[in-house]
C-alpha cells in the first residue's frame, strides 16, 4: 500500500518518522516530542505511536495500479464438459513422488494416464479450465515427454502465463517462436522475412510446418540461403525434409551430395535412397547388383555374396562411409551399405524373378546371411517397403522367435512400423501366442493404441497362461503397464474372471502369487473402466 | 431439503484431506475397481465395502448431511481423518457415473447413521433446559473468573514494564537480544492465562529478523501491544462492545451467544494455518440473505486437521451465532437445515478504494484487526515489479498483495483465470496488502479456490 501518497497531512508522517528514530534510539537518549508532565518518557511514546499507527492503517488509500498486462490471446476452443474437467485435476493432484514407490495395489496409475487423456482432449479440440494451467505446466515441466502434447492442450493463455513465471520457460523454448504465432502461411513476405531474420529454432519450426503443408514451397525456402548457412544448421534444415520427401526434391538432394560436410553428404544419400527413383539409387542398385547373385554352380539354387573390394570416390560420394567401424571387416561394411541403399525392386529381377518370400528362403553361401538380411532390414525400414518388411519378419510362429531374416527384436519392431496397423496388430498377436510375452513388451510398442482385439485377446490370454504357471506378476509388470494404458477399454468384460483370488494355488506357484495376480488384474480392470470413463467424459455433450 | 441429490465436485472432496498423502491415496480409490455394494441415500448417506490388502473389505460410510460437515466411519485401521476409503468413496461419489446408485442403506451402515442421528437428538434436546455441565457452583465460577482477571492483569503490567525498558533502550538492542527475550516474555503471558497477549509477544520476536523496514513494524507491533494492554487495565471505562473486543484479544475464553442468524450461508473460503502446538482452520462464509460475512474458526492437534470442513463453492442453510465483541466477524455453526450444496451465488464486489475504506472503518470498533474479508469486484492481477497487484479494471487504483500471498501457488491459478481480464475475488485485505483466497471468473464459471 503506497503510505507516502495518502494525503493525511504531511506533519503527521513526520511525527511518525520521529516516533521511529526515538524509539529507535531509545528514550534515555532522546525524549520524545509531547512528552506531558507527570508521564514517563517510554509510555509516552508507545501511546503516540499507538495512535499514529491506527491512524496510519485508518487512512490508508490504494496503490497506483501498474501497466496491465496484455490480455491471453482468446482461446476458441470449446470448454471442456465439467466432468472431464474434473477427470483432469484428479489425474493432475497424483503428482508422483508421493508414495515413494513400493507394490502398486489395486489403483490405477492416474498419472500414466495423463498423455492419453491429452491426446484425447487433443482430438476432440477442447479448452483447458485456466485454473489448471498452473498445474498443467508444472506437470509438463517435470516430464518433457508431456510437453508437446500438454502445450498443444493448454494452448495460447499457458504461453501467456509462461511469460510472468521463469519457471515455465520451457514452455516458450519448446514452442516454436516463442509462441508467437507462425506467420500465416500464405503471407510469403513475413515468411522471408522470418525465415532471414529469425532465430534457429524459430525457422527449424518454420521449414517444418512450411514442409508439411507445401512440400515444394518449402525445399525452395530452403534453396534461398542453403549456400549461406552453417554446416550443423544445414545437417537440421536437411533433416525436416524427411517430411513430404518427394521425387521433385531429388535435384536440391543430388546438389547436396557434393556438400562441404560430411554430415550433410550423408544424410542427403539416406533421404535420396528412400527415393527408388533417384539417381543415386539407380547407382547403389548397379553396385549392389554387382555383388549379389544366383550361385548356378550348386545343385539348388543359393545366393553367392562378392562384396566389394575397394569405396571408390563414386560411392563415397553417394555416401558410402569409407572407414569401418572398429572390429568389422571393411568389405562387408561397405558392402551392407550398398545393399541397404539400393532399392528393393532390385531384387525380383536380379535373382530370377522370385517374390521377396521367394528370395528371402533362399540359402546364402559362405556366411552372407546375415550381413545380407540386415541390409536388407535396414533397406525395408528405410524404404518402407511392407512386401519386403513381411518377408524378413517370416511367420509369427516360427520356432526361435526368429523369422527367416534371423532379425533382433529391435529389427523386427522397426519392420512391424511400415505394416499397416491391423496386420502389425495380427503378427504381434500370433508372436505373443507362439512365444509368450518375455519377448513381447518392444514388439507391443510399436502396436497402435488401443490393441486391435485379437492383439488384446493374445496379451490377456497369456497373462492368464503366465498366472497358471506361478510365477509372480512382477515379472509381467511391464506389459501389465502397457496393457493398462493401451488395452480396449470394451475389452474390460473379458477380465472378470481374472479378478478372484483363486483358492486353490497351482502346484510349483510361488506362495501368494494367486492373491497378487489378482490385485495385478483388478488394476487392470479398473484403470481400463477409468479409461472408458474418460473417454466417455470427452464426447460433446 | 431438495438440493441433496447435488452431488460434490471433486476438489470439494479433496479439501477434506488432511494432508497430501490423504489427497493422493483417496484419488486413487476414486475409482470403481475396489469397491463393491456402494450406494448412497436422499438422507446424505454414502456408503460402500472397500477391498484392501486384507480377505475382509473394509466398511466405509460417510454421513454428508451433519451439521458440522461430513462425518466418517470406516472399518479400517487408519488414524488418519478422514481416510483414504472416505475419500475415494466420496471421489467415486462425485464422479457421478453410476457406481454409487440411490438406494437403501445396507444395515451396517444404517446402524451408524441411526445411532449418529439419535445421539444428535438426545443432544439438542438435552442442550434446551439449561446446560448440565455448567451447573457447577456459579460463586465459584465467579471466583476463578477473578483470579483468572488478577494473573491477567499482573501480566499485563508487567508486559507494560518490559515494553517500556525495550524504547528506553531502544528498538536497535532488539536486533541483538533476538527470540530469546521474547520466549520468556512469552512463556509469562503463557502463565498468566493471556494467550492472546502471548502470541503477540511471540511474533514481536521474529519481527528483526523479516528485512528491510522492520523497526517501523515492531514499533507498530509493541505500540498495539501497550495499547492492548492498557484497554485490559482499563477496561472498567471502555463500553461494553470494545471491552468485549479487548477480552478476545487478550485471549480470554468466550462464546458464542449472539442470537442465531438464518440464513443461506456460502462457503467463501477455507484454509488451515498451524504453528507447532495447533492446526487453525478458517473458513469464511457469506449470508445471502443477510449479506453478513463471517467467520468460523476450529482447531486440531498439530498436524492433524480440523474436524469442521466446508468445501468452497458449497452453501448451507443453517444457523450461526456470533462471539461477543465489537467489530468481530468470528461465529460458531448451529443448527444446520440442509446438507452443504453446491451453488451458484457470488458474494457483490466493491472497488480496490472502498475495501481499504473498509478496513479503516473496521479499525474504530477493532484497532487490533489485521484485516477484513472483503470480495473485490472487476479487477486485474497485474505484475508490479516482483510482486503483484489487484488492479481496479477502470481508474488508476490497485491493492498490492501482501508479501505471503505472492509466494503461494494459488497466485498462479489468479492470474491464469484472468488471462489479463477483469475477475471478481475474495480475500482478506489489510494493512499488508490484500489476500486472495477464492476468485469467480467474469463470465459464467464456479468458484476456485486460492489458498
Amino acid at each position: 500500500m503506497n503510505r507516502t501518497s495518502a494525503p493525511v497531512d504531511a506533519p503527521a508522517t513526520g511525527a511518525w518518522e520521529g516516533l521511529v528514530t526515538t524509539a529507535l534510539l531509545g528514550t534515555d537518549r532522546r525524549t520524545p516530542p509531547g512528552t506531558g508532565p507527570g508521564q514517563e518518557a517510554p509510555v509516552a511514546l508507545l501511546d503516540a505511536a499507538a495512535v499514529e499507527t491506527v491512524r496510519r492503517r485508518a487512512g490508508l488509500r490504494p496503490a497506483r495500479a501498474a501497466e496491465r498486462p496484455q490480455p491471453a490471446p482468446e482461446d476458441s476452443r470449446p470448454p471442456l464438459p465439467p466432468a472431464a474437467a474434473r477427470r483432469l485435476a484428479m489425474l493432475l493432484a497424483d503428482r508422483p513422488g508421493a508414495s515413494g514407490g513400493g507394490r502398486r495395489g489395486t489403483a490405477p496409475d492416474l498419472m500414466e494416464l495423463l498423455p492419453q487423456w491429452l491426446a484425447a482432449a487433443n482430438a476432440h479440440g477442447f479448452a483447458p479450465p485456466p485454473q489448471v494451467l498452473p498445474a498443467l505446466l508444472d506437470a509438463a515441466r517435470g516430464r518433457t515427454d508431456l510437453r508437446p502434447a500438454a502445450l498443444q492442450f493448454a494452448g495460447p493463455r499457458a504461453l501467456w502465463l509462461a511469460r510472468l513465471n521463469p519457471d515455465w520457460r520451457f514452455a516458450l523454448r519448446s514452442t516454436p517462436g516463442g509462441g508467437a504465432a507462425l506467420p500465416h502461411l500464405r503471407d510469403d513476405g513475413s515468411i522471408r522475412q522470418l525465415w532471414q531474420d529469425g532465430l534457429f529454432a524459430e525457422r527449424v519450426a518454420l521449414l517444418s510446418a512450411l514442409r508439411s503443408r507445401e512440400p515444394a514451397a518449402a525445399r525452395e525456402l530452403l534453396a534461398t540461403t542453403w549456400a549461406t548457412e552453417r554446416a550443423e544448421d544445414r545437417l537440421m534444415f536437411l533433416d525436416s525434409l524427411r517430411t513430404g520427401l518427394c521425387p521433385d526434391d531429388e535435384p536440391f538432394l543430388e546438389q547436396a551430395l557434393t556438400d562441404r560436410s560430411r554430415n550433410v553428404r550423408a544424410t542427403a544419400a539416406e533421404l535420396l535412397s528412400a527415393l527408388p527413383g533417384s539417381a543415386l539409387a539407380a547407382r547403389m542398385a548397379l553396385r549392389a547388383e554387382a555383388c549379389v547373385a544366383i550361385d548356378r554352380t550348386l545343385s539348388a539354387p543359393a545366393i553367392a555374396v562378392e562384396a566389394p573390394h575397394e569405396c571408390d570416390p563414386g560411392m563415397e560420394r553417394d555416401g558410402v562411409v569409407a572407414k569401418a567401424p572398429a572390429g568389422r571387416g571393411e568389405r562387408s561394411w561397405w558392402f551392407g551399405q550398398l545393399v541397404e541403399a539400393a532399392p528393393l525392386g532390385t531384387w525380383s529381377p536380379r535373382l530370377g524373378g522370385r517374390t521377396p518370400r521367394e528370395i528371402v528362403a533362399l540359402p546364402v553361401s559362405d556366411d552372407w546371411q546375415g550381413e545380407l538380411h540386415a541390409a536388407w532390414c535396414r533397406a525395408a525400414v528405410r524404404q518402407r517397403d511392407a512386401e519386403w518388411s513381411r518377408a524378413l519378419l517370416g511367420e509369427p510362429s516360427a520356432p526361435e522367435a526368429g523369422g527367416p531374416g534371423a532379425v533382433s527384436l529391435a529389427e523386427r519392431a522397426k519392420l512391424l512400423g511400415t505394416l499397416d496397423a491391423a496386420e502389425r496388430a495380427e503378427w504381434v498377436a500370433g508372436f505373443i501366442a507362439a512365444h509368450g510375452l518375455s519377448e513381447a513388451f518392444q514388439l507391443l510398442g510399436v502396436c497402435a493404441v488401443p490393441w486391435a482385439a485379437p492383439l488384446g485377446r493374445a496379451v490377456v490370454d497369456a497373462l492368464n497362461i503366465a498366472r497358471d504357471a506361478g510365477s509372480y506378476p512382477w515379472s509381467f509388470s511391464g506389459v501389465m503397464g502397457l496393457a493398462e494404458r493401451c488395452l480396449d477399454p470394451s475389452e474390460a468384460g473379458r477380465l472378470d474372471a481374472l479378478l478372484a483370488v483363486p483358492d486353490d494355488e497351482p502346484e510349483n506357484a510361488s506362495p501368494g502369487a494367486g492373491g497378487y495376480w489378482a490385485e495385478s488384474f483388478q488394476r487392470l480392470s479398473t484403470t481400463l473402466r477409468l479409461r472408458a470413463a474418460m473417454t466417455e467424459e470427452l464426447r460433446m455433450p | 431439503m431438495t438440493q441433496q441429490g447435488v452431488r460434490w465436485t471433486a476438489d470439494q472432496v479433496l479439501a477434506l484431506a488432511p494432508d497430501t498423502a490423504s489427497r493422493k491415496a483417496g484419488s486413487k480409490l476414486g475409482a470403481a475397481g475396489p469397491w463393491s455394494e456402494a450406494g448412497s441415500s436422499d438422507e446424505g448417506t454414502v456408503w460402500g465395502l472397500c477391498k484392501g490388502s486384507g480377505s475382509k473389505p473394509y466398511q466405509t460410510v460417510v454421513d454428508i448431511a451433519d451439521a458440522s460437515g461430513p462425518a466418517y466411519k470406516c472399518s479400517c485401521p487408519s488414524r488418519k481423518f478422514p481416510c483414504k476409503h472416505a475419500l475415494g468413496l466420496l471421489l467415486l461419489w462425485a464422479g457421478g457415473d453410476g457406481a454409487v446408485p440411490r438406494g437403501e442403506a445396507p444395515e451396517w451402515a444404517g446402524q451408524w447413521i441411526a445411532g449418529r442421528r439419535k445421539r444428535a437428538e438426545e443432544k439438542r434436546s438435552g442442550e434446551s433446559p439449561g446446560s448440565p455441565s455448567g451447573s457447577a457452583d456459579p460463586e465459584a465460577a465467579r471466583r476463578r473468573a477473578e483470579r483468572r482477571a488478577e494473573r491477567v492483569t499482573a501480566g499485563a503490567v508487567e508486559l507494560e514494564q518490559r515494553l517500556a525498558d525495550l524504547l528506553r533502550g531502544g528498538l536497535a538492542t532488539a536486533e541483538q537480544s533476538g527470540y530469546g527475550l521474547w520466549e520468556e516474555t512469552a512463556a509469562r503471558m503463557v502463565d498468566a492465562q493471556a494467550q492472546g497477549l502471548a502470541g503477540r509477544v511471540r511474533e514481536l520476536g521474529a519481527i528483526p529478523s523479516t528485512g528491510p523496514g522492520w523497526p517501523v513494524r515492531l514499533l507498530e507491533e509493541c505500540a498495539l501491544l501497550h495499547l492492548l494492554g492498557q484497554g485490559w487495565l482499563r477496561r472498567e471505562r471502555l463500553p461494553e462492545g470494545l471491552a468485549a473486543t479487548v477480552r478476545s484479544r487478550i485471549g480470554l475464553p468466550a462464546s458464542a451467544d449472539g442470537p442465531p442468524l438464518r440464513d443461506r450461508w456460502l462457503v467463501l473460503a477455507q484454509y488451515d494455518t498451524a504453528d507447532t502446538r495447533l492446526t487453525t482452520r478458517r473458513i469464511w462464509l457469506y449470508g445471502a440473505d443477510s449479506h453478513r460475512t463471517v467467520l468460523l474458526l476450529s482447531y486440531g492437534a498439530a498436524g492433524r486437521a480440523p474436524e469442521l470442513a466446508l468445501p468452497v463453492g458449497l452453501a448451507l442453510e443453517a444457523e450461526v451465532s456470533s462471539f461477543p465483541g465489537a467489530g468481530q466477524l468470528r461465529a460458531a455453526l448451529g443448527e444446520q437445515f440442509a446438507p452443504p450444496a453446491p451453488a451458484e451465488t457470488r458474494p457483490p464486489g466493491v472497488t480496490t478504494s472502498q475495501a481499504v475504506a473498509r478496513y479503516g472503518d473496521a479499525l474504530r470498533d477493532d484497532p487490533w484487526l489485521e484485516s477484513v474479508p472483503v470480495t473485490l469486484d472487476r479487477v486485474v492481477p497485474t505484475p508490479d515489479g516482483d510482486s503483484w497487484q489487484l488492479a481496479d479494471v477502470d481508474g488508476d487504483a490497485a491493492l498490492p498483495l501482501t508479501p505471503a500471498a505472492r509466494s503461494r501457488p494459488g497466485l498462479w491459478r489468479l492470474v491464469s483465470l484472468s488471462g489479463g481480464a477483469p475477475v471478481r475475488v475474495f480475500g482478506e485485505c489489510g494493512h499488508q496488502g490484500f489476500t486472495p483466497l477464492t476468485a469467480w471468473p467474469e463470465g459464467p464459471g464456479e468458484a476456485v479456490g486460492l489458498c
